[in-house]
């Protein structure tokens, strides 16, 4: 086993140890810091690995909570189903968005995407009656349950969002080391050299983007069925804009980033709004300082100076 | 011999201006062609109609027996083309390594041992093993250009077109560089596209001269050197930089 | 009310949209013109203008008349610096990288945003106008003893929205003279078209940048202190204003001025004119579909051409 894959397998002991030791406050914390890595570890595929720089992935977030939320509200499917339900919406959202978003690049790439996700949110907004627009709905206890387990209670809520995080990270190592993975780099990189060793970059990117959106999804999924809730807020520009923050943050193109990123920008906001209303101010000061300072992010960092090899 | 590629009437315009002219041009297998001409003559532009990085204004371009003209430039590479760029175009942030790597992945595919091994032959082959490790962007620019043909070599290409590889190059490294090409002319066809005439009068078994975007002259370098209209289209055009 | 007098009052609030709407996207166009960036505090810049208003009004006193003039000179002005001094000290830094630039225009807008509702709070407060007398419109009757005027209740605007509508227009063309009269104009439209060639003939560059960025910014800051006396004043307005003006720019075809203006004229119109009709939010779905596939299959916009 390489010292790559016991860092990473590390990192998932640490967070399955701490379920039994961390007092209830940073329990919860960290169960939704880690069903929030996985949105980021999708974000990331697209932007750090593949280069695409999306500001719209709050749509697949919420094609996946809405999908998951809708079907748990309006049709008799248990927990497990209505998830996979989730992701199918995520999956197929990217897929279509793909296609047409990724005949632009760049700058238009990114408003592309930012336009159709203010769309969605729009369309969650439009169709009231039945998703509540920004009031959101509850999803009801009965709803959350896995193999008789409740979703709700606090130790079956944070082991599901470690299983969940666990599969996703080692998902995500796996995938960046293998070749696919390895040509999402070459077209972050140098997109038209890529072309011309042979690789279709178009369906690399739409592959991208689908795994992306399908990650974020089950993330979203995953909020709406282990904290109970579903509600527009999630799909507004500000939830494009977080998973971007978390993964400059943490590491853009690294495995480990968006987990770290996530984490300490969940602790920085979570301070900041004690102190006063005006939280958001972090992440905007955030935004610029990691732009100025660091693009290369806490991982990024390390990798630079520390381990070369970190993927 | 068969040709393994050939253009019909190819000509491409950007604006009304006409870069390439109707260009009929045949190349056997297992030949080194170099194609010549002034500044301006419309080499690069055809070039890169062969590869698919330009589409053709008008013509049909067959590669191995086989119409590519529509087809995108991944694909033509999967057929079996390779192209080294003339503006040096590697993959800066990643390992001299890893760039081959991508060459070689993309017909051996999962198959870890012989990405491995070709990734070393390549590599070895430009002398650029002991360099393996360094990104591609902290190598000199002499072996950031044999990198490019290195990630040429590990392709396996049966038509492997090199747009003027020898720029920029030292002395050494060009003597280096011709000898690779006589090893590799072998195995595959070479369209080498070159303005140092030293190196085209050694290596290239036959030479085409492209002059205002038309073909207008082609033979062996000998016909070539002592051809009067080539002597008048370099002295026209300020002679040969 | 009958349709022909309600559709004419959806019109004339269509125009007032329309009017404030061309002045923020020009302000918008002429950056990403002349700077190839795209800035996504503009919103913000808008917000601030109609706060700033808001903060002159009472701090000034003297009457509305007062207070309007002074805050049309100091909130663009105030911004305008503000949006130099953030293009010298980030964007310059940064080498207007193109995606950087995005990135660091949304942590300036979350900062310019969250500053405000640290200091202006939460709620939305109204400025009053200048003058506002109420302006009867007559309409047309086909009785039977032929065509006569009457007053349809209920159809009427202000004398504050006409003026708006005459104002940006007055600006708008100022902005035109401007850049293709001024010597200042021709300096940014000389960098537009060729930066190093600019650089080449001496022309300052960096200043011209953070000179631009900031008249962008003012423009921006004057559609919000036109705005102001119509809609309250709020700290986060700025996102609307923001989508609005990204949709103008874009079926416009970006960095084009006429483009812009006559996109604005259309998008400000129909948008009143839907809003009144149908959902607002269904027009808002509508626009922004549309403006993402006009990207997708025509990215210099529905009215430019294409230049390469």
């Amino acid at each position: 086993m390489s010292r790559i894959v016991a860092l990473h397998l590390g990192l998932v002991a640490l967070l399955l140890a701490l379920n039994f030791l961390l007092p209830a406050y940073t329990h919860g914390n960290i169960a939704r810091i880690m069903v929030l890595a996985v949105y980021a570890i999708g974000y990331n595929i697209a932007f750090g690995y593949t280069g695409l720089l999306s500001l719209g992935h709050a749509m697949f977030f919420a094609a996946g909570m809405y999908g998951t939320g809708l079907i748990l509200r309006f049709s008799e499917l248990s927990a497990l189903p209505a998830w996979g339900v989730g992701l199918a919406c995520g999956a197929g959202l990217a897929l279509a968005v793909g296609l047409l978003a990724l005949r632009t690049a760049g700058v238009a790439f990114m408003i592309v995407t930012l336009m159709f996700s203010q769309a969605v949110y729009l369309i969650i907004l439009y169709f009231g009656a039945f998703t509540r627009g920004d009031e959101g709905f509850v999803i009801e206890a009965a709803d959350r349950m896995i193999w008789g387990l409740d979703l709700g209670q606090p130790q079956v809520r944070y082991l599901a969002a470690w299983a969940l995080f666990s599969v996703v990270l080692l998902i995500s190592l796996r995938l960046v080391r293998r070749p696919a993975g390895r040509v999402f780099v070459a077209i972050r990189e140098n997109e038209l050299r890529a072309r011309l060793l042979g690789y279709d970059t178009f369906r690399y990117k739409l592959l991208a983007l689908v795994i992306s959106g399908t990650i974020s999804a089950a993330s979203g999924g995953a909020y709406a069925l282990l904290f109970g809730y579903a509600g527009a807020s999630f799909a507004t520009v500000q939830y494009s804009i977080f998973p971007l923050l978390w993964v400059l943050l943490g590491g853009a193109g690294t495995v480990l980033g968006p987990f770290l990123g996530t984490l300490f920008m969940f602790y920085l906001i979570d301070i900041a709004s004690g102190l006063t209303e005006a939280y958001m101010l972090i992440a905007g000061l955030a935004l610029i300082g990691l732009t100025l300072f660091a693009p290369q992010g806490i991982a990024g960092v390390i990798r630079a100076r520390l381990w070369k090899d970190l993927p | 011999m068969s040709l393994i590629l050939s253009t019909r009437g190819l000509s491409k315009s950007f604006q009304g201006l006409r870069a390439v002219h109707e260009v009929d041009f045949d190349l056997p297998q297992h030949q080194v062609r170099a194609l010549i001409g002034p500044n301006g003559a419309g080499k690069t532009t055809f070039v890169s109609m062969l590869i698919g990085r330009l589409a053709a204004s008008a013509g049909r371009i067959c590669f191995d027996g086989r119409d590519v003209t529509d087809m995108p430039a991944h694909a033509r590479v999967a057929l079996g083309m390779a192209y080294t760029f003339q503006i040096t175009s590697v993959f800066a942030r990643l390992s001299a390594h890893e760039n081959v790597a991508l060459a070689a992945r993309r017909h051996l595919g999962a198959d870890q041992d012989a990405v491995e091994a070709e990734v070393q032959e390549a590599l070895g082959r430009t002398g650029l093993a002991d360099r393996a490790d360094a990104l591609a962007q902290d190598l000199s620019y002499g072996h950031q250009r044999l990198l490019e043909i290195a990630m040429g070599l590990a392709q396996r290409p049966r038509l492997m077109i090199l747009d003027e590889p020898t720029q920029g190059l030292a002395e050494g490294e060009i003597a280096a560089f011709k000898a690779l090409i006589r090893d590799l002319a072998r195995d595959t066809t070479i369209l080498l596209i070159e303005h140092n005439m030293a190196v085209v009068m050694e290596l290239a078994d036959r030479i085409t001269v492209l002059n205002f975007g038309e073909i207008l002259a082609e033979g062996t370098p000998a016909e070539i050197h002592a051809d009067a209209r080539v002597q008048a289209a370099y002295l026209g055009s300020g002679g040969d930089d | 009310m009958e349709f022909g007098p309600y559709l004419m009052l959806a019109m004339l609030e269509g125009a007032v949209l329309a009017a404030v709407l061309a002045l923020m996207a020009s302000g918008l166009s002429l950056t990403f013109g002349v700077m190839r960036v795209v800035n996504v505090a503009h919103g913000e810049f808008y917000m601030l203008g109609a706060v700033i208003a808001w903060f002159v009004a009472h701090l000034v006193g003297g009457g509305a008349a007062l207070s309007f003039v002074a805050a049309a000179i100091i909130a663009p002005l105030a911004v305008g610096v503000l949006a130099a001094a953030a293009d010298i000290t980030i964007l310059k830094r940064i080498d207007y990288d193109p995606e950087r630039t995005i990135v660091a225009t949304i942590g300036l807008l979350y900062v310019i945003q969250q500053v405000t509702l640290m200091t202006y709070g939460p709620d939305a407060r109204p400025v009053e106008p200048p003058f506002n007398s109420r302006i009867a419109l007559p309409w047309i009757e086909w009785g039977e003893g032929g065509p006569s005027l009457y007053f349809p209740w209920g159809l009427s605007t202000t004398s504050y929205k006409l003026f708006v509508i005459g104002a940006a227009a007055v600006l708008i063309l100022a902005i035109r003279l401007f850049m293709t009269r001024s010597r200042a104009g021709l300096i940014m439209r000389a960098t537009q078209l060729d930066s190093d060639m600019a650089t080449a003939f001496g022309i300052p560059v960096e200043r011209v940048y953070a000179a631009v960025f900031g008249l962008g910014a003012a423009l921006a800051a004057l559609a919000g202190v036109l705005i102001v006396p119509i809609q309250q004043a709020h700290y986060l307005m700025g996102g609307d204003a923001l989508l609005l003006s990204f949709i103008v720019v874009i079926i416009g075809g970006l960095g084009s001025m006429a483009g812009t203006i006559v996109a604005a004229v259309l998008i400000g119109m129909s948008d009143g004119i839907i809003s009144v009709f149908f959902s607002p939010t269904l027009a808002k779905i509508i626009a922004t579909l549309l403006v993402a596939l006009v990207l997708v299959f025509r990215p210099q916009g529905l009215f430019g051409t294409r230049d390469r």
